[in-house]
Parts: C-alpha cells; structure tokens; sequence
C-alpha cells in the first residue's frame, strides 16, 4: 500500500499528465530533495523556489490568474503565518473582482503535530484557514483519500488549501489507489527516488487513473448508533481505531465521521449522524479557544438543540502559546487515544 | 485648466525639444487628451467622496505623464500573449489609455450594482479586467509585485514578447513583496520579464520618504543584479516617461529580463480623502505638457479648451447615468464566494 506521500505525489504526477497542472513548486520541491517529506519526488513539473512564503504564494496566484492551475508548497504550515496576506488575496480575488477572475491554484502544506516538531513544526491551521472565506480547505487522513482530495483540488475552479497531517505522511492506508501496484516493494523501486547520487533517477510511474473525492464530502469511516465523533487529519485514524475498541469490548456503538473537508465541510453528514446518535464529540488537535469545532457546535446547538440528548463537547489541543518539544509535554498538550477514550465515555455516559 | 507650477518639478529638468517634435502633434494631442480625461475623472471622484455620492477615495492626478504612455505602449489584450498589469490604486490613467471607460469608474466610486470591476464591493480605482489582463488591484500595499511573479514565469515559459507591468509606489518598496519581486524576476534558473515600476511622490501617506529610506535612488537596487537595468525618470515630462518606457519595454520583449524603473511625480491631491484630497501646489504635469505644446507650435490654448470642456461634458453625462443605477441586491453577497458554487448548506445567516 502507498503512504500518504506517495499518494500525493501520484496525484500530482496524475494532474501534470493529465489536468494541466503546469508548475508544482516551493521550498525544496524539486530535484533532488523533491519535499521534505517526499511529496514531489520524481514529478516533471517540480521545481525550487527561493525561500520566500509570500513570493510562492504570489506566484501561484499570478500563474493561476494567467490561465494556470499551479500547485504550490509551503513547507510547513508553521510558515505560512507571514504569507496570510496573500493567501487573503487568494481567497476573495474572485469575489472581490465580482467574479471576473477566477483563482485555481493549490496550496499544500504539512500540518499538525506527533513528529517531535516542537514550536515551529507542530502548528495547526485549522481555524484561521477557515476564516479565509472563499478558500476551500481540505484534509485527508488515508493515502486514497489524499489521492483523490489532491485530484479534486486541482480541478476546482477555487483556490483550495491542501493540510497535509505531517504525522501520517508516512502511514499507509487499507485501500489501494487506482493504479497502484499491490506490491509495495515494487511501487518504491518505482517511485521513491534512491539515496546518494539522484540526477539520472526518472520515476517509473504506474499507470493511475482518475479518482477524485468531492470537496465538501466527509465519511463515515466507523458507523455508530450511540454517539457520533466528528474528526479529521491526524486525530481521525486514532478516533476509527477508538470506535473499533468500543465496539469490540462493548463499550459503546460510536459513529466516526472524518470531514475530510473543513471548508465547505459537510454539514448534512454531521447533523444526519448527530441526530442520530444525540451524542457529538468533536475531536481535533488545534487549540480550544475558538477552535474550528466550535463553530459546528453553534450551529448544531441552533439547529439540532432537541435532537441533542447530552451536550456536545470538544477535544482540542490546550491552548499554550506552542507545542513542547519533551514528549510528555507534547502528549499533554496534544490529544492521545487514551484522552479519545475518555471523552467518548464521558459522552456515553452522560445522562440524556 | 491648470497652471504650471515648475518650480517644485521634482526631478531631472525637461527633456531637449525635439524629443516632444519626435512624438508629433497627433501623438501629444491624443496623450494630452486622455491625461484631461484622467485627471477630469479623478478630480470628479474626489467630488464625489465629499460631497456622499460614494465613500473613500483614492487616485492618481499628477501621475498623468506617465501614466498615459504606459497605457498606451502595452500590449493590450487576454492571456499570456498579451501583457499582464498588475497595478495599484493609482493608475486610472493607464487603464483610460488602454481603453477603459470613466463611467465604470464613476460606478465603482457610487458603489451601485452595475459596477463592473467589484459589483459594489470595493474602493474606487480597484480595476479588474480580465479582457485587459488587468489583475484584481488589492488595497493591500505592495503585494501586487508578488503576484507579478505568477504572470511573469506564465510568459517567461511561453513563446511570446508579451511581458508583465507592475506598478506601486514608492513607500511600499520597504515591504518585502518588491523585494521577493526583484530576487524571484533575476532567478538565474528563469528570469521574468516584468517591467517593474515605482511610482515615487515623495511620500507614504503623511511621511515623508526622505525620513523613511536611505536609498539614493530605488532604482538603485538594481545595481546588485547584473542583468536587471535600473533607470530613474522625471515622470512629469510626458515625453522623457515615452521614451523610458520605450527603451524599457523593447529592452524586456527582447530579452525576457526585468527592468526597474522609478518615476519621479507629482502627488496633486494628497494620498486620499483621508487626508483631505486637497489641491497641493506641485509640479502638474498637464500644465507643463500644455506650456510645451504652445511654446513648440504644435497646438494653441484654445485647442485645449476644448478637449477640457468636451471632457468635462461627457463626464457629466457619464455621472447622471450611474446616479440613475440601482445600488446591489443584498443577495449578491453570496454571488462569487465560490467560483464553483456556493453549496446549499454553507452558513448565510450571519448567526444564530
């Protein structure tokens, strides 16, 4: 099976072929690094920028103004904080031109924590993305996913902000992309490019075929008849695993629903499950104060108050002003499995 | 009509004579007109910002003589073979002289519906026209040179002569987007061929640039990059900004390598109606074009007469249409948001 990096590149590799994405570019994005995780390894259309957040950001936006649909990387969504700017310009250009000029460009970044990435290298950007209003923002937990949410953001006609969780980059999924070899001994030799000298390393692509995943679309990856977890990114895999021990060890039926998109997120899927199940846990690692969550919380609590049998409640990051480096300080900031476990059960048995 | 104020001329004296006698009658003529209809305009917003037939307003008089030639030596037209504009809200001439309409202007300045730029939604003087290649102008400062860069690799790729014109002023050159403009323009791996120009009134706001910026000259910082011409100019002399723009122009189509230019010029109302939009007594560069014109023999005062009245004419009837428009439907708020769509679920009420 491919990990998520590879998933990523494959559809990258899948939009230069054939979606008419012309320039992927960023901080070491090209030959021979190809990411610092490996996401564009091998691809024709890779190429390093200078270390500039603002000008990659800028170039993107000019490029997709001039008929583009270019793909741009910001190496760590640590840094994106001083490109806010233009990624605003991004987000209203077309409402703001009154609809004259459409922004197709992609913006993919590492997202997260669980990588020991201390202050700078943890960040989530969950919240403040989705106050970029025109911007769609998306954000896989499996490599298929990835795959298919990478293929989708290309082809949308508006900028769409890809977060990848750094701490699943390297996890592999349950199903394979379309096109991928089952042996993944082979799709490495394929497409990783070697250690030491790379100039004259071509990847070996295999033959991939479309398959997108609708933005504004989540998933039930876990269904439940007696609370519902509303996650995504990196919490969503610990989440499936949690609702698969509940419901092994008979504590409980929980509904696992991965958002997959947090702008536009899929608002039908929540309340459908919400009413349900009359149990909501949301489960995320930003920090709390105006986390995200909070928000779908609101508008459950406007609009599904009677459905609601106990009050819904939020598992965040603790809101410090970074994530620790010493593991257990970041395990104390950030949710683990066990602080899952916990606030499902609290859930659960909270009286109706 | 105005009176030539000389004595502040902020730059290098006026050009030998027959610069003016190389340009002809006809051409000075039709930049004279088109700089009145500019300056008519601009001079009609600020009537229009005090007297509540629209809100800010923020412009460009006294930048006429650069401006006017700059619209008319692009290459007009759509796509990467035509030039790209990135501009600021001081360039009402040089989207005039490319053949845009005052009444749009008027339109976007009363905010009403049929504003075709923003549908109401922003400044006046925030052009956006994509039959031009004229990009969203932004409010933001200086950001229009990172988005240069996307258009500018758009045709350093292509096979064209067709370059990018970004234009801004001289206060914002202490941001680092001019500066990511000029390291990304002189990357050895792609050069662009942008023509990057700052306007230079002396002044950011209230400040004073002599107190903010020990540069010499802006155009000095192209010194530090071999292949990068750097050039300053009297921008109040209509023919010393023809032919710098000339030089410059052929000088990136045939070399497909950035040029700096700075322009010196008159700032004739302040920064905007924030700051009072009051006449100030600089150097005004129609008085000065108009003073060369007799002294040459190529026209006569009353020639001049008439094109102010003719203009001032059309404008009037230009103002009593837009006054007769409807301002926007509330609805159209969510027209744009999505260049995909606005999906059905996506929150509208502003609330609970």
């Amino acid at each position: 099976m491919a990990n998520m990096a590879q998933a990523i590149r494959m559809a990258l590799h899948y939009g230069e072929q054939n979606l008419g994405v012309t320039e992927i570019f960023g901080e070491d994005v090209g030959a021979p690094l190809g990411g610092v995780f490996t996401a564009t390894q091998g691809l024709d259309k890779a190429w390093n920028a200078p270390l500039d957040e603002r000008g990659i950001i800028g170039a993107a936006l000019g490029l997709a103004w001039a008929g583009g649909r270019p793909v741009a990387e910001i190496q760590f969504v640590d840094y994106i904080f001083n490109a806010i700017d233009m990624l605003k310009l991004a987000a209203n250009g077309h409402w703001a031109s009154g609809g004259r000029y459409k922004t197709p460009l992609v913006v993919m970044t590492p997202t997260g924590s669980g990588i020991h990435g201390s202050m700078y290298h943890s960040h989530s950007f969950d919240s403040i993305a989705s106050k970029l209003h025109g911007m769609k923002v998306v954000c896989p937990s499996t490599p298929l996913d990835a795959y298919g949410l990478m293929i989708a953001a290309i082809k949308s006609d508006d900028p769409v902000l890809f977060l990848k969780p750094k701490a699943l980059l390297r996890s592999k999924g349950e199903e394979l992309i379309p096109g991928e070899p089952a042996d993944e001994k082979l799709l490495h030799g394929m497409i990783d490019a070697p250690l030491g000298d790379r100039t004259k390393w071509k990847a070996m692509w295999p033959k991939l075929t479309d398959y997108t995943v609708e933005i504004g679309k989540a998933k039930i990856t876990h269904p439940g008849d007696d609370a519902t977890v509303v996650t995504h990114g990196r919490m969503a895999p610990i989440c499936l695993d949690v609702a698969r021990r509940f419901a092994a060890e008979g504590k409980g039926s929980v509904e696992v629903l991965d958002l997959r998109s947090l702008i536009p997120y899929d608002w039908e899927a929540i309340k459908a499950s919400v009413k349900k199940t009359g149990r909501v846990v949301f489960v995320n690692e930003e920090t709390e104060i105006t986390n995200f969550a909070e928000h779908l919380i609101r508008r459950l609590v406007d609009e599904c108050f009677y459905e609601l049998k106990v009050r819904p409640r939020l598992l965040a990051g603790k809101a410090t002003p970074g994530i620790a480096l010493s593991p257990n300080l970041e395990y104390f900031i950030q949710p683990q499995a066990k602080d899952v476990e916990r606030v499902i059960s609290e859930s659960l048995a909270d009286p109706a | 009509m105005p009176t030539a104020k000389a004595a502040k001329t902020p730059a290098k004296a006026a050009p030998a004579a027959d610069a003016y006698k190389k340009l002809g009658a006809a051409k000075l003529l039709k930049i004279h007109e088109l700089m009145v209809r500019a300056r008519l305009l601009e001079e009609r917003l600020i009537k229009m910002s005090k007297g509540g037939d629209g809100f800010f307003w923020i412009g460009g008089p006294g930048e006429e003589a650069f401006n006017v030639p700059l619209g008319l030596q692009v290459k007009k037209g759509s796509g990467v073979d035509c030039d790209f504009l990135h501009l600021h809200y001081r360039s009402a001439a040089i989207v005039l002289a490319m053949g845009a309409q005052p009444i749009d202007s008027l339109r976007q300045m009363r905010s009403v519906g049929t504003d075709p730029y923003s549908k109401g939604r922003n400044f006046v003087n925030h052009y956006a026209i994509p039959e031009l290649n004229v990009v969203p102008v932004s409010p933001t400062i200086e950001t229009q040179y990172a988005t240069a860069i996307g258009t500018g690799i758009a045709q350093a790729r292509a096979k064209t002569d067709a370059i990018t014109v970004v234009n801004g002023g001289d206060a914002g050159t202490a941001e680092g987007d001019f500066h990511s403009c000029l390291v990304w323009a002189n990357r050895p791996v792609l050069p662009l061929p942008i023509l990057i120009i700052v306007v230079n009134n002396g002044w950011g706001i209230s400040t004073a640039a002599a107190t903010q910026h020990g540069e010499k000259n802006i155009a000095d910082w192209a010194k530090v990059f071999p292949d990068m011409p750097g050039k300053t100019i009297n921008g109040n002399d209509v023919a010393e900004s023809w032919s710098a723009l000339e030089e410059a122009f052929a000088y990136i189509r045939k070399n497909r390598k950035p040029y700096l230019l700075e322009v010196k010029a008159s700032r004739l109302y302040g920064h905007s109606s924030s700051s009072g939009a009051n006449r100030i007594p600089e150097a005004d560069c129609i008085a000065l074009l108009e003073e060369s014109l007799v002294k040459r023999g190529l026209a006569k005062v009353s020639d001049f007469k008439a094109v102010w009245e003719r203009e001032a004419a059309a404008l009037d009837a230009a103002h009593k249409q837009v006054k007769s428009e409807p301002f926007p439907e509330l609805e159209t708020v969510w027209q744009d948001v999505f260049a995909d769509g606005l999906p059905p679920s996506y929150p509208t009420k502003g609330g609970s």
